[in-house]
């Protein structure tokens, strides 16, 4: 069974939001702002996004789905850099976190279409774009952390890993504990949400579909399905992020170059 | 017979420097804060970019990889750096005698790096650096932190070394005195260039 939401269900959700917002400007918490504009992108993104696909889904062309698809990918490219500390070089920074995405979720996506769920045709964007979209969403957060860790750590701890070059050790070998780092930091949140799946919470995606009236047992085997490609994406997502940034880090004589990486540095 | 030879080097704003050591010598570097003393040190360890020509015994720096010749040409910083907890994690072989010769204990392996003074980490640092046994000793103002007797522990320990092994040793400091005890060329740098003094 399906209840669909009216205009008035929807406003009574937002009478919420609404009120939290005049009690943050009571108390002058400073988040009014941020929380309102949210709010409004939130609504009319989804609304968009809601009419394109209703759009799409009517007339399934392969065109719409690839130009859908890289459009998601390059904001999620865009999102990724703008969540890091340190600002990483104009274009390489994007070609960088994109490639890292791909990787990550278009290459898994397809892989999935076309060997597990095996629609018709396989590109169907009924199945196509909301799994490219939920392994764009999570994968991202992973890639972002473990990016972040490792060019932060590495600029705090910059004098450390020429010490270490300083001693004849190789830039791999200089960095390595670094990586070891960030791999942990962007693993974390999907392997925390794999343990506590079930126990703790309730996935979102399965909670949907059981929603719209799915039976459960088939809800959790999506469920388990997507985890799973989350798992796989961030990983190599985040092991691509590494190799591509410490790769930059240095130069072919194993120095700390900085500045082929970050915006604002110069070399000394 | 080990002899470092540098050629019409050029590095930032500095160069052309051309300036020979030989085996078992040690030559002293002076000049005002800003000089290019330290960026000299770090380009002749390549770790900063430069040209010219930079070699020991003919074979020259880009014949090698990087991280071998830093192993030849070892840069000792002003302030050295530990990541690990303890002391033993950084060394990969460990050699009782030196140990001995430094003035340690046995058991130094074992201690904390947290616990050490900065006489003890600048000797221990050293300490770290010989077991690479290089042929060259880059030491950038290695005593500016250290009190009178701790300095003249870590000369003798450098005399030793290269009377032992007939290294090269590039000494950079501010203490006039010092530079009289333990070299026998003194150059100041000024404005990018070597003069020798």
């Amino acid at each position: 069974m399906f209840i669909p939401l009216t205009s008035l269900d929807l406003s009574l959700a937002a009478v919420l939001v609404i009120m939290l917002a005049l009690l943050s400007w009571r108390m002058q918490l400073n988040v009014t702002q941020q929380l309102i504009i949210a709010a409004i992108r939130t609504t009319v993104q989804l609304l968009l996004i809601g009419l394109v696909l209703k759009t799409i889904f009517t007339h399934v062309d392969i065109l719409w789905v690839a130009l859908i698809c890289l459009v998601m990918l390059s904001v999620a490219g865009w999102e990724i850099l703008s969540r890091q500390h340190r600002k990483l070089k104009g274009w390489w920074g994007f070609g960088v976190s994109t490639a890292s995405l791909f990787v990550s979720s278009f290459f898994i996506s397809i892989l999935a279409l076309i060997t597990i769920i095996q629609a018709d045709p396989w590109y169907h964007p009924q199945y196509a774009i909301p799994l490219l979209g939920m392994l764009l969403g999570n994968t991202m957060t992973g890639i972002a952390l473990g990016m972040d860790r490792l060019v932060q750590t590495a600029w705090q701890q910059g004098s450390i890993i020429e010490q270490r070059l300083m001693l004849g050790q190789t830039s791999v070998q200089a960095i390595n504990d670094i990586r070891k780092e960030s791999m942990r930091a962007g693993m974390i949140p999907i392997i925390n949400s794999m343990a506590a799946a079930g126990i703790v919470s309730l996935p979102g995606m399965m909670t949907g579909q059981i929603l719209a009236g799915a039976p459960p047992v088939e809800a959790v085997k999506y469920q388990i399905l997507i985890m799973f490609l989350i798992t796989a994406g961030t990983g190599f997502g985040v092991i691509s992020v590494l190799w591509f940034i410490s790769r930059r880090l240095f130069d072919d004589r194993h120095r700390l170059r900085f500045d082929q990486l970050l915006k604002t540095v110069k070399n000394k | 017979m080990k002899n470092l030879l540098i050629k019409n080097l050029h590095y930032q704003h500095c160069g052309p420097i051309d300036i020979q050591i030989n085996s078992g010598e040690c030559v002293a570097i002076f000049g005002a804060s800003g000089s290019g003393k330290s960026l000299l040190l770090r380009a002749l360890a390549d770790l900063d970019e430069h040209t010219g020509d930079i070699s020991l015994d003919d074979i020259s720096m880009n014949q090698v990889s990087a991280p071998e010749w830093r192993q030849k040409v070892a840069l000792l910083p002003a302030e050295s750096q530990w990541w690990f907890d303890t002391l033993g994690e950084h060394f990969s072989e460990i050699d009782h005698q030196l140990i001995k010769q430094f003035g340690f204990p046995e058991n130094v392996m074992s201690w904390s790096v947290s616990r050490l003074s900065s006489g003890e980490k600048q000797r221990l640092a050293l300490l770290r650096l010989l077991l690479n046994k290089p042929d060259v000793l880059l030491l950038d103002e290695p005593t500016a932190n250290l009190d009178k007797n701790n300095t003249l522990l870590f000369e003798k320990v450098v005399e030793d070394y290269i009377q032992q092994h007939s290294a090269c040793v590039i000494w950079v400091s501010h203490d006039a005195h010092q530079l009289e005890r333990v070299s026998s060329v003194q150059y100041q740098i000024e404005h990018g260039q070597l003069h020798r003094h």
